[in-house]
């Protein structure tokens, strides 16, 4: 996986990142409290959270001290399995005609990631649209737009201001009848606490329910890597609202790595799908578990 | 995370077993920050820098000013407050005016920080304090960001230059030249969200920088930001040397702890907070209450100030004297429920009470408080002076005026009662100042 070298050629870029401590912290020789507490310690610097940084430092110890493990090397794979146990999931292939509602909430990058979508799946030769129901941003639908263009991928759209509902059913009508394998939708960013904003995400996704019963439809919430623990928040609510099927994992490409979605999907059974590493076209991956904890690691 | 995780609570069981002895021994100062450290660190403080603080609240907390407590654990919340308002900045502090005009503001920040949004705001906050601004648009690498600015410049009245994919440097100093020529006097600069260990663009933003001398570099950050919020601001503070910072999306359930990690690592002060979606949804910070928010005890200050906007000190004094003589009547509550609508509805109350700053104000029906009006509102002066006198027909004429049912009446009725019952019990404590004697409106 070349993407996650990337990430990894990036992370070894800043002297904050995690894996640079946890590195030094693997060459030690003694095994004892310190150790244990300095292991915390990044685990919560890279945003997994208190609550399951303590989870699986304690776990950790516990099996150490089990088996008389004294290899701090032994220790890292330790480690690198528990957190591989909390996200790695398998993921059922997507049944055409698929509809995918990016949600999130405000610039985690959902239109930059519902692009590079549409341009991994027409690359694929599968028929692509994509749906502007972002009609709250300014020029948030010229945005789709370009996007459109660049993947030759057909965008439907209103005006501003218009109900998104409406554009989502007209999408539908128009992916029915050209026979569209994939069809993206692009929501506005909305706060999980704005209880009137998430009602019309609601509404939307039942509307894709109603007018496509036999479509397979996948909710996910894109999540920027940089958040802290306010993504449990967010995760809990859009799930409660559309129930999310996956996370897309934004900007990886800078200096945090989302460490909060180790927490999430461990809790909430919610796997990362995609990852974005970049603002290029082709900058959008597959997740894959292995590789995303040995960038971290 | 439930409604009663708040650091107080937690505090309050960490020196429930000591209640009233006033002392703190060293084991108990520990445990307590072990608790403070948790709720710092749950709020996305950065890690080291709680380490600092938490060093430096315990030294002042095994001091002599702790043995003179009332309560421990309220010394120990008054230390840690005290202490995160001093690191955040103490006071208020206000974007810059340059001298010699335009007073030029260049913004920055990751991608999705709320740039674009926020010199929308930003424009329209300056143009009511009677400035003429003017935006100017530097990104040029985000699909239609340019069209976002003119959008959002339209909407606030406040002219956008922009020359399409032109280098931002050039755009940004031909800007100035426009400006000047139109007689604007401040102008804001939006540049594309870039990644502080993207050097290229990093270096185009020093050009940018060093070609229009601004009087203030503000740095954009989404308030939901976590750990590597240090990193972010570090680099982007040592790379152009930023003025202050600018956190959005306060609106959110996020607790914050960024701005703490910022301001401790870059020094440099929190000028403004996006609070909501409209472009009139921005604030100055106010480090106390940012204090309070992080430790997850409410907005109280904000909530005092609203109280005392909402409601007169005449009416404060006559509502008292009311619940004294427990003459308070129907009318009264009536009075009370506008005075709640004058403080930014239940919902917007509920956010800001220490405790309850987890609480899902959601799940407060507004339509149910005018439901409640349009109850007292159908009733007669005299049933609403002695609410005794409401019988059985009274009730039904009661519930068809104001379209609700008769056990919606005889449910406020009950309320009622039970306030008044709360106020008499409430008499011989201290008078009431804010009008919090309702219940049950869930």
């Amino acid at each position: 996986m070349g993407i996650f070298q990337l990430i990894a050629e990036k992370l070894a870029k800043t002297k904050q990142a995690i894996g640079n401590k946890l590195f030094e912290l693997f060459n030690k020789k003694v095994i004892n409290d310190e150790f244990f507490e300095e292991m915390e310690n990044c685990l919560i610097s890279a945003d997994v959270g208190v609550t399951t940084s303590v989870e699986i430092v304690e776990q950790l110890r516990e099996e150490v001290i089990n088996n008389r493990v004294k290899d701090p090397a032994v220790i890292k794979d330790m480690l690198r399995d528990f957190i591989l146990e909390r996200i790695d999931y398998e993921i059922s292939p997507l049944q055409y005609p698929t509809v995918i509602l990016m949600t999130g909430v405000n610039g985690t990058g959902k239109t930059t990631t519902v692009g590079k979508l549409a341009h991994k799946f027409k690359k694929q030769g599968l028929k692509v649209m994509m749906a502007a129901a972002d009609t709250f941003r300014a020029a948030a639908a010229e945005q789709l737009c370009v996007w459109g263009d660049r993947a030759g991928v057909r965008v439907i759209k209103h005006e501003e201001g218009a109900d998104p509902a409406a554009v989502v059913y007209d999408a539908i009508q128009s992916a029915k009848a050209h026979d569209i394998d994939i069809l993206l939708v692009d929501t506005a960013g909305r706060l999980q606490n704005k209880k009137n904003l998430m009602s019309e995400l609601g509404k939307i996704y039942r509307v894709i329910g109603r007018e496509w019963a036999e479509a397979d439809v996948r909710s996910y919430i894109v999540v920027d890597a940089t958040v802290g623990q306010n993504a449990v928040s967010q995760i809990e609510a859009f799930d409660e609202c559309v129930d999310i099927d996956g996370i897309v994992l934004t900007k990886l490409d800078g200096t945090a790595k989302g460490g909060v979605v180790i927490a999430i999907c461990g809790e909430r059974d919610v796997p990362i799908v995609h990852v974005g590493v970049g603002e290029g076209i082709d900058d959008i991956e597959d997740f894959d578990a292995e590789s995303f904890v040995d960038a971290i690691l | 995370m439930g409604l009663f995780s708040s650091l107080s609570e937690k505090l309050n069981h960490v020196f429930s077993k000591l209640k009233n002895k006033g002392k703190l021994t060293d084991l108990e100062i520990r445990q307590a920050m072990r608790e403070v450290r948790i709720a710092l660190l749950e709020a996305d403080v950065n890690f080291s820098v709680v380490k600092d603080f938490i060093a430096r609240v315990s030294e002042k907390a095994s001091g002599e000013d702790i043995l003179k407590s009332l309560t421990p654990d309220q010394q120990v919340i008054k230390i840690v407050n005290e202490e995160l308002t001093a690191l955040m900045g103490g006071q208020v502090s206000k974007i810059a005016v340059s001298p010699s005009p335009p007073t030029v503001i260049l913004m920055c920040g990751l991608q999705g920080a709320g740039k674009t949004t926020m010199c929308g705001k930003l424009g329209l906050h300056l143009r009511k304090q009677g400035k003429k601004p003017m935006l100017v648009a530097c990104d040029i690498y985000r699909p239609a960001a340019i069209k976002q600015l003119q959008v959002v410049g339209k909407n606030i009245d406040v002219p956008v230059y922009e020359e399409g994919t032109n280098s931002p440097v050039n755009t940004a100093k031909n800007a100035i030249k426009e400006a000047t020529r139109l007689g604007i006097d401040t102008v804001i600069i939006d540049t594309a969200g870039r990644l502080h260990i993207d050097d290229k663009l990093m270096d185009e933003l020093k050009a940018v920088k060093s070609a229009v001398n601004p009087i203030e570099t503000l740095l954009v950050v989404d308030s939901m930001t976590g750990q590597d919020a240090v990193t972010v601001a570090k680099a982007f503070d040592e790379a152009i040397d930023i003025t202050g910072v600018i956190m959005t999306k306060m609106d959110s359930d996020t607790r914050g702890g960024a701005a703490l990690s910022i301001k401790a690592v870059t020094g440099k002060p929190i000028k403004m907070v996006g609070i909501g979606e409209k472009m009139s949804d921005i604030e100055p910070f106010y480090p106390d209450r940012m204090a309070s928010r992080i430790l997850g005890m409410g907005d109280v200050l904000t909530l005092i100030e609203k109280a005392q906007n909402a409601i007169s000190e005449q009416d404060a004094i006559e509502m008292e004297k009311k619940f004294r003589e427990n003459s308070f009547t129907l009318d009264d509550y009536l009075v009370q429920f506008e005075s709640i609508k004058n403080m930014g509805g239940m919902q917007g109350l509920l956010s800001m009470i220490p405790g309850m700053s987890r609480f899902n104000p959601d799940d407060i029906d507004e339509s149910k408080i005018s439901r409640i009006k349009a109850i007292i509102q159908s009733m007669t002066p005299r049933e609403r002076k002695n609410p005794d006198v409401i019988k059985g027909s009274h009730r039904q004429r009661i519930a068809k005026g104001s379209g609700t049912t008769v056990q919606e009446v005889n449910q406020l009725l009950k309320q009622f009662e039970q306030t008044k019952q709360m106020m008499k019990q409430l008499k011989n404590g201290r008078g009431m100042k804010l009008p919090f004697g309702m219940g049950g409106f869930r």
